[in-house]
């Protein structure tokens, strides 16, 4: 709409008051995630292949698009209980309207969760409700349309899969879940991302999502237990693909290359040295993040029967597994009926300390600050917390390892051994109700910075606020797409507060048998009053 | 009384009124999520926003400078500066300011309290919040094209530094092949 220079500051309330079905989605460049490459559809035998941009009138769908939407629909309906009743329940109280970090960021309705359900739900009430059958838009019911495509696509992908709004939901309903229905659906007819099928396609012909080769992974890691033993004087060599080893370790591959996620790797590193743990690496499963989680089912199985393949192949008691969130929902929500259970491992049990994760009786996996929280609490570490004495830590809570597996508790144990000055942000923010980065759920790529700044700032506001009142200078997490997506969000809302891993904490703190006077911290900068501070 | 201590007096009267103005720009679904500020860490864009038109209206009228405005105004901008808006729309409820005090001030300016020289100064002084506002959001927008640039940048390099298939400039002394060898194209020696 053109409009004259005078016109240019009169209030343009935006979108003009229409109902939500007949404002379609703003697809425009920077507003979308980039497609899949043909090639990676190919290379994984997904549907549709070809080259094509969400700004394009014509998005290329198969022939019969709307046929095969209703009839995976009808599939996923008959399979999954809980997708017909999260589609038939909602009595649409509004209690997760303002709950979710994108809407509260942007103001955009259809980021309301309930908003978010109705694109879906409004389909399933055209397709499969007699009521939406006969009454159509008065029944809440719409004809799918290719607009109704488009539309799935931006909000869909608008949408973490963080859970948040299910906390406030009295009927429980999982809008995450509904995300997952309408991602798979998306997928059936070739529509999806390249940020997410790039991964997956790597990760199941490399190992990991970046592609890194297994010569390179062995070479990585060599390379941080040279700066290990510059650090520590500690020498450390870690075995890969050990046969007979008691435990295999499998970490997000973000932790690999991607600063500051490499210090919390050196951590981990350190603390198996220090403990003499029996472990071994894989180049095969050198990946503990899923993408398939955000794909489809199927693609999430292939995934995460490759960390058991190879912890069967080598022989190994059990799995702990690093610093990551998703790859904790997958093994807790669905490892089990998936690929489980994993009979042919044994319950974890610390060779430390004698503590039976019965937590892990079925996925014979453990999440490794469970593992460091035990250490902890029977006192197995040395521990000099002065050395984080430089450091004001505030604790973000992951999504998926805070509300999929309730890890809470855990890290905060092992944070406040290894750091003197640790401060909460406010408890609406905090735990269950926390708030997501912003850039979950394979939405963390660079051509919708925007969108990803808007969708953490409830996170960065939290963050301000005890930045502010205390001097945070540090957030900690347990999560790889944290570390790699946190720093922005940090840098653009609150500068002055950097990102850490819990186990870089933890190898700063760590005073490990022969090592050396600490001078530097892993990060290999100077600690304040390293020399001078030797009145212990 | 001046413009300025009538203004002074009204504050309160024409920041809620500004925000409420502000608060129109997003879609109209949303306004009553928005105008509820008593949470600010259930609702970060309206208890912001609210905080600081009050802010920079109060800094306006008391003649600060430019660079104690700028942190004042920065948040709002920073937010809008993300959200869907044009350039011009994420920086036009600065101008909103000039009607919304005509309005407040409706009955001094028929009864000529305020002199129409007083209020062209406080337009003025308007506009000039403006061009702060868009130096702001040009920042903003520039990290954020820096953070694409880098995200990009430090997936790959990063990555090929480790696989040694890239490497630094070494640091003068430690190279094998003295840098300044090829200093007359290596031909020092003939
Ligand atoms: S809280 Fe639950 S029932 Fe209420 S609107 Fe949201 S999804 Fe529907
Ligand atoms: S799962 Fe998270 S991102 Fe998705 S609608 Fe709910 S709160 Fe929003």
């Amino acid at each position: 709409m053109d409009i004259k220079p005078e016109e240019m500051i009169k209030i343009n309330t935006k979108p003009p008051a229409k109902h939500w079905m007949d404002i379609p989605a703003d697809l425009s460049e920077g507003k979308f995630c980039y497609p899949a490459k043909a090639k990676s559809l190919e290379y994984l035998h997904l549907p549709n292949p070809r080259d094509w941009s969400p700004a394009d009138e014509d998005w290329k769908l198969p022939e019969n698009w709307q046929q095969i939407i209703h009839e995976g629909f009808k599939e996923r309906l008959d399979k999954y209980r809980s997708l017909k009743v999260f589609m038939d329940v909602c009595v649409r109280c509004g209690a997760c309207a303002d709950k979710c970090h994108f809407y509260i960021g942007s103001g955009d309705p259809k980021n309301m969760p309930v908003l978010r359900a109705e694109l879906l739900r409004s389909i399933y009430r055209n397709d499969f409700t007699t009521l939406g059958k006969i009454f159509g838009r008065l029944a809440g019911a719409r004809k799918l349309t290719p607009l109704v495509i488009k539309e799935w696509f931006s909000y869909f992908y608008q949408c973490t899969e963080c859970r948040r709004c299910s906390v406030f939901c009295p009927y429980g309903i999982d809008t995450a879940e509904i995300t997952m229905m309408a991602r798979e659906l998306l997928n059936l007819i070739g529509v999806n991302i390249h940020w997410i099928k790039d991964p997956v396609s790597n990760c199941s012909r490399t190992g990991n999502h970046l592609g890194i080769q297994p010569q390179n992974f062995k070479e990585i890691i060599e390379f941080f237990c040279e700066d290990i033993e510059e650090i520590t004087g500690v020498a450390i060599n870690p075995s890969f693909n050990r046969k007979g080893a008691e435990v295999l370790f499998v970490t997000p591959s973000g932790d690999a290359f991607a600063d500051p996620g490499t210090y919390t790797f050196m951590g981990y590193l350190m603390l198996f040295e220090h403990i003499g743990l029996d472990y071994t690496l894989s180049t095969y499963a050198s990946e503990g993040g899923n993408f398939g989680l955000f794909t489809s089912s199927d693609m999430m199985k292939k995934l995460n029967a490759k960390m058991y393949h190879e912890a069967k192949r080598l022989g190994v008691k059990y799995i702990i597994g690093g610093e990551c969130g998703h790859m904790w929902r997958v093994i807790n929500q669905y490892m089990d009926t998936m690929n489980g259970p994993a009979d042919f491992l044994d319950v974890p049990k610390s060779p430390i300390t004698g503590t039976v994760f019965e937590n892990a009786a079925s996925t014979k996996m453990i999440h490794i600050a469970e593992f460091t929280a035990d250490l902890i609490k029977h006192n197995k570490l040395k521990l000099d917390p002065k050395r984080n004495d430089h450091l004001k830590v505030t604790w973000h809570d992951s999504c998926n390892t805070a509300r999929a597996m309730g890890l809470l508790d855990e890290p905060r144990h092992v944070l406040n051994a290894v750091c003197n000055n640790v401060f909460e942000m406010p408890p609406s923010t905090t735990r269950e109700y926390t708030f997501c980065c912003g850039s979950g759920s394979g939405t963390n790529t660079e051509e919708i910075m925007e969108q990803r700044l808007r969708g953490g700032l409830p996170r960065a506001n939290a963050v301000k606020y005890v930045h502010d009142k205390y001097g945070v200078n540090m957030l900690g997490c347990v999560c790889a797409i944290d570390r790699a997506v946190l720093p922005p969000l940090m840098n653009y809302w609150v500068p002055g507060v950097e990102v850490t891993g819990l186990h870089e904490l933890v190898g700063n703190a760590l005073v490990m048998d022969g090592e050396i006077e600490r001078t530097m911290n892993l990060r290999m900068e100077d600690l304040p009053g390293a020399e001078g501070d030797s009145d212990e | 009384m001046g413009l300025e201590k009538i203004l002074g007096l009204k504050q309160s009267e024409i920041t809620k009124a500004w925000f409420d103005q502000v608060v129109k720009t997003y879609h109209g679904d949303s306004s009553h999520f928005l105008l509820d500020v008593k949470d600010p860490f259930s609702n970060p864009v309206g208890a912001t926003t609210f905080k600081a038109l009050g802010e920079v209206f109060e800094a306006l009228i008391s003649g600060k400078t430019r660079s104690e405005i700028i942190p004042l105004l920065d948040p709002p901008i920073r937010i809008r500066a993300v959200q869907e808006f044009s350039p011009s729309q994420a920086v036009s409820f600065v101008f909103f300011l000039k009607n919304v005090v005509r309005h407040c001030l409706e009955k001094e300016i028929k009864n000529t309290e305020i002199s129409e020289k007083e209020l062209s100064n406080f337009d003025d002084k308007v506009d000039g919040l403006s061009l702060i506002a868009f130096d702001i959001y040009m920042g903003c927008r520039e990290q954020i094209f820096k953070f694409r640039a880098e995200h990009v940048k430090s997936r790959t390099l990063k990555l090929l530094e480790k696989a040694d298939i890239l490497c630094e400039v070494p640091e003068v002394g430690t190279e094998i092949i003295p840098h300044n060898v090829y200093k007359n194209g290596g031909f020092e020696n003939t």
